[in-house]
């Protein structure tokens, strides 16, 4: 039953082929890629998509389907981090702020919520700047920008679910607040935990793209989607395939995260 | 009148509190901020002489309250790289991020509230599949390599527009406008879908209420109660999503102002990052935090003065 309702809903059904179809990309292309990913052909620079080449290569001859596969595995990665570090740090300032109430609900919120004055990837750019770039900090300052939106989550969560008679219950009998938070509320909350974590993880995607264009995400030798398309760009007139293969591909991404993501999210609400 | 002193209250505790992070990170998180901006292997003299001109030898707590002192006054500070007072530089950049700003949000409006309208008068299959696509497809493209496809058509192909660059307005208006259009139109994208979505799920919840099929039973024509009643009634919310598009325009033009070169806040905030000028990096920070601040501050009480029924509520 449950199953049929999934699978009736065709923007999950779209996003999560997507995703299955950008991971199997990614899986391959920790065993195979057609070329090595920095293997340059200088004779080559630069040739739009043909047979040996799928999708051309870039400026050093480097074949571009190759390098955008193993640019997925770091996609991946700080997609998965980044929404790691935001639900482990959110939950718990969410469930700390929800359960203690009072004051210090108030300052934790007003500090959640005081992100929004920094705009787009603007605090990632400030903590990217402090720490340096690279792949590990460019993680964590995604990850940062992810927790305002788990600690909201958590916090309506609690203060919705303290006053049900089941978790009263539970405290009744003597249940401390981690047993409650893991095992009565969590499980209440994690359709929206989620969807939310399909959303930053697209979140985060796009959010690496802008940092890693900017120079001030990852760092070579890792490979990175927005890196390439900032090289991509002097050469858009002579090779716009670089660009916009490049692109579509992150596009795709982020699209396979946010439809699957309103689709768990649809799923959930038609539940009654 | 409580109302507004509450509001008010909490725009300055909300500003005092990003003043607060914006100097955490960059005064307190470094653990030594010259070394931040000489870098680790600097020569010892010329760090402690900075640290000096930084004023790094008080306690931090000292330090935030002289740079909140001094900033409230108006003194910026002095920019290390350049020299001249933050005040000044920014006051130069200001003008193009504006301009991108509000031709961004114009143009989100201007293409988005039709669009709405007319999806959610013709609620049809084929419009909203693909409504739902290119709302989905808005949302999910990096407005910077949007960018990119808008200088290979528009800038390459058709020679339409330059492909970077700016002029400014009092030099010549109609190639400021050329140069600040496609910047503002790959900025205005998400904007657009974000609106579309919105305006017609308002469009549709408005359907269903009472008044229209009062209206409707008077005999009035549909087209009359959709844009004398409904639409009146669905633009208020879409007003509170405006601060949201504001302050979204404004992140998006740090990287946007970066693929056109133009010299805007954006630009001067990467070039920053690069000469390593934290005075002028940790400004231009509060300045764009606390812009988006009074700008959603603003857009909250519009929305109350426009919408008697909030007003009342309380």
């Amino acid at each position: 039953m449950k199953w049929k309702r999934l699978t009736r809903n065709k923007p999950m059904m779209i996003g999560g082929g997507l995703i299955a179809l950008l991971l199997a990309f990614m899986v391959t292309s920790l065993f195979y890629t057609p070329y090595a990913p920095n293997e340059m052909n200088t004779e080559m620079r630069l040739s739009p998509p043909q047979a040996d080449y799928w999708w051309g290569t870039d400026n050093f001859g480097r074949d571009i389907f190759s390098r955008i596969m193993e640019g997925a595995q770091t996609a991946f990665l700080i997609g998965f981090s980044s929404v790691a570090i935001g639900l482990v740090f959110g939950l718990a300032i969410g469930a700390l702020a929800g359960y203690a109430g009072g004051w210090l609900d108030e300052v934790l919120m007003r500090v959640i919520d005081a992100k929004l004055a920094f705009p787009g990837i603007l605090l990632a750019i400030m903590l990217v700047t402090v720490f340096g770039p690279g792949l590990g900090n460019t993680i964590a300052a995604l990850g940062v920008m992810s927790i305002p939106a788990f600690a909201r989550i958590a916090r309506g969560g609690f203060i919705q679910y303290k006053e049900f008679t089941f978790v009263k219950a539970a405290t009744a009998r003597g249940a401390g607040p981690l047993r409650i938070v893991f095992l009565h509320i969590l499980p209440n909350i994690s359709s929206p935990l989620i969807v939310t974590a399909s959303l930053r993880f697209s979140g985060s995607i796009l959010a690496e793209a802008g940092l890693s264009y900017l120079g001030l995400g990852v760092q070579p030798p890792d490979p990175s989607w927005g890196r390439m398309l900032s090289e991509a760009q002097p050469f858009i007139a002579n090779a716009p395939w670089y660009v916009l293969i490049t692109g579509a591909v992150i596009t795709t991404m982020v699209l396979g995260f946010n439809l699957l993501g309103d689709g768990i999210r649809d799923a959930y609400d038609n539940k009654g | 009148m409580r109302f507004y002193i509450r509001k008010l209250a909490s725009l300055g505790s909300t500003v005092l509190l990003v003043s607060v992070i914006t100097f955490l990170v960059f005064q307190v998180l470094p653990g030594d901020p010259a070394e931040i901006v000489l870098g680790v292997d600097a020569d010892p003299h010329q760090l402690a002489e900075l640290r000096q001109t930084m004023g790094l030898d008080r306690p931090a707590a000292e330090r935030y309250w002289t740079w909140v002192k001094d900033t409230s006054a108006g003194d910026f500070g002095q920019s290390l790289r350049y020299h001249r007072s933050v005040a000044d530089i920014v006051a130069e950049r200001l003008p193009v991020t504006v301009s991108l700003a509000i031709l961004s949000l114009g143009l989100t409006l201007l293409i988005g509230i039709p669009l709405g309208v007319y999806i959610a008068r013709r609620d049809g299959k084929l419009s909203s599949l693909l409504l739902s696509a290119f709302t989905q497809l808005g949302l999910a493209v990096p407005s910077f390599w949007l960018a990119f496809i808008l200088i290979l058509v528009f800038s390459v192909t058709f020679k339409w527009f330059p492909t970077y660059g700016y002029v400014p307005w009092s030099e010549n208006p109609a190639q400021a406008f050329r140069s600040l259009f496609l910047p503002s139109l790959a900025l205005a994208v998400p904007g657009i879908a974000v609106v579309i979505r919105y305006l017609r799920n308002t469009l549709l919840d408005q359907l269903r209420m009472d008044y229209v099929r009062t209206a409707r039973s008077k005999g009035l024509r549909d087209r009359i109660v959709l844009y004398r009643h409904i639409l009146r009634n669905s633009l208020v919310p879409v007003l509170t999503i405006v601060g949201l598009l504001i302050a979204d325009t404004l992140g998006g033009s740090i990287v946007v102002e970066n693929v056109f070169a133009l010299p805007g806040l954006g630009n001067l905030l990467i070039t920053s990052i690069g000469t390593r000028d934290l005075p002028l990096l940790q400004t231009m920070v509060l300045y764009i935090a606390v812009i988006v601040v009074c700008i959603n501050f603003i857009v909250d009480i519009l929305y109350r003065v426009i919408d008697p029924r909030i007003r009342l509520k309380r």
